[in-house]
């Protein structure tokens, strides 16, 4: 296997506002995104030869990798649009990687948005997952439901309680509170998160993430060509992918998933391992996926998260600051596009507000998740 | 597909009894039998979704049987919101992932006790809840 640890950068990022976006069109968000990359990296579109995107949950959509490139005026060698759920920001990256390494491309940019908060006015028809009709019928209708289960056979298995998934999403809302760019900046407590209203028992309000409107995008090329940027290179060191399942009905078990096997490659690829960690921006659709990805990351054992995300260890100060921007459940849920931008930018060490920098931030690990518990992607990220 | 408010697909809450490859399964569940495909390969079964080729060797023959309806919680929720305005007046109600005795899992709801009764691992069996237009199956604890 070639190596291509270190061969290839992240040299510019953009972030758009995010929460309510009534002014925006899944469109508008995309482009908003794609031009406050290309600002960041101080590039012009027409030196941009690929994109790659998101497939957007609406027919109208089609090929969209190439609609958008065209609406951005990129003339792209490559693009394509991927459907991996919340895997899919990681894969464009990977993919990014792959296309630049056999020559097809030089600098590829990475857009993710998505309209999920307040009404998409585009025309057209949305798109479904697949295999819903193999639940509804039976009252299963949401992701907060498929999440339930793995939390629920978690808790079964190990003795993972409520209050346990709380010290996740207490310790992501104390960093969306020193995120200026977070949608939900109030401080919990343990109080709150066990007085919120049930959704499906036994995940609370406080265990979910938020409906957002918003995108991000990355830029991506050769560590030789990223000497020409600006702002301080990010490397890609590792990336993996696994996806063990496609729905509940044939998941081989709900509390170990993809980030395993996901994991382990990008550890390899990279010559790094947990304990190499700085940070980890861990994808937390829900509590219980964070908690579930930290042990498949090997930072405890299996059954052990519970306690490992105590006394403060994944909190920025901690031995693994967890979601440092406040992630899906107090940010934003872009996918996880965030998470990308977010590792990026505690890298290059002076982007965050001084409050939320991870001190000597060298090296961090992004996860994504998608689908009823699917799909998996992981990168491993390091300061140049 | 219609869409909902904030443009997302409207939840539909019934089976598609026309689908091609479930259309055996549906027709069973109208006369309470439990069915899955075997196939006549490796002898497997196919598990649910129904589907053209086996998932275990791809083999394409196999044949409908009558499985036992006996199964095993692998895991269990209670929705607490409703999503669909038929669960409006169910609330809180099971979910349950009910391995089955020969293989294969459904998405199900355990029924004739409390959702709190439900509880992983325990033995449970088939069930036929009959609605104007089709059969679903459920399961109830096995006494």
């Amino acid at each position: 296997m070639a190596n291509i640890s270190g061969k290839y950068c992240i040299v510019g990022i953009g972030e758009t506002a995010v929460g309510k976006r009534p002014d925006a069109t899944t469109n508008s968000l995309h482009l908003e995104a794609i031009k406050a990359c290309l600002d960041d990296a101080a590039i012009k579109n027409s030196q941009v030869d690929g994109l790659l995107t998101n497939q957007p949950l609406n027919d109208s959509h089609r090929s969209y990798a190439v609609k958008l490139a065209h609406m951005a005026g990129i003339d792209p060698l490559f693009a394509t649009d991927l459907a991996l759920g919340g895997a899919t920001p990681i894969a464009m990256v990977q993919l990014a990687v792959m296309a630049i390494d056999v020559g097809m491309a030089t600098t590829i940019v990475c857009v993710h948005a998505r309209k999920r908060s307040t009404a998409d006015p585009t025309p057209g028809h949305p798109i479904r997952r697949g295999d819903e009709h193999w639940e509804e019928p039976w009252g299963h209708f949401a992701a907060a439901g498929g999440h339930a289960f793995a939390a629920s056979r978690h808790m079964y298995e190990f003795g993972t309680k409520s209050e346990d998934l709380a010290e996740i999403a207490i310790s992501t809302r104390k960093h969306a509170s020193l995120n200026k760019n977070a949608t939900m900046r109030k401080p919990i407590t343990l109080e709150d998160h066990q007085n919120s209203r049930m959704i499906v028992a036994p995940l609370r309000l406080l265990d979910c993430s938020l409906e957002s409107d918003g995108g991000g995008a990355v830029l991506v090329t050769s560590a030789e060509r990223a000497r020409d940027f600006p702002k301080k290179p990010v490397a890609i060191l590792g990336m993996g992918q696994h996806h063990p399942h496609f729905s509940l009905l044939d998941a081989p078990t709900l509390t170990t998933l993809g980030g395993k096997k996901s994991s382990e490659m990008a550890y390899k690829m990279s010559g790094l391992g947990p304990k190499d960690m700085n940070f980890a921006q861990i994808y937390d659709c829900f509590t219980i996926t964070s908690l579930i990805t930290l042990e498949d990351y090997g930072f405890c054992k299996k059954g052990e998260g519970k306690d490992f995300v105590k006394n403060g260890r994944i909190t920025i100060g901690g031995q693994l600051p967890l979601n440092t921007h406040g992630g899906l459940l107090s940010q934003a849920h872009l996918e996880g596009q965030l998470h990308i931008t977010e590792a990026v930018k505690q890298l290059r060490g002076n982007a965050v507000e001084p409050e939320r920098q991870v001190a000597n931030a060298q090296v961090g690990i992004v996860s994504g998740h998608g689908g009823s518990l699917a799909m998996h992607a992981t990168l491993i990220l390091g300061a140049l | 597909m219609s869409k909902d408010e904030r443009g997302r697909a409207t939840r539909r809450g019934e089976p598609y009894l026309d689908e091609p490859e479930a259309k055996p399964f549906w027709a069973a569940c109208r006369e309470h039998k439990l069915t899955a495909q075997r196939c006549s390969s490796c002898k497997k079964i196919f598990g649910f979704p129904p589907q053209a080729f086996c998932p275990h060797c791809l083999a394409r023959e196999h044949e409908w049987v009558t499985l036992s309806g006996k199964g095993t919680v692998y895991s269990q929720i209670a929705y607490h919101r409703s999503w669909h305005p038929a669960y409006q007046d169910k609330i809180p109600y099971n979910v349950s992932l009910v391995d089955l005795q020969e293989g294969g899992r459904l998405v199900t709801n355990v029924i004739g006790c409390a959702p709190e009764e439900v509880i992983i691992g325990m033995p449970v069996e088939v069930v036929f809840e009959d609605f104007p237009d089709y059969t679903l199956p459920k399961f109830r604890p096995v006494k």
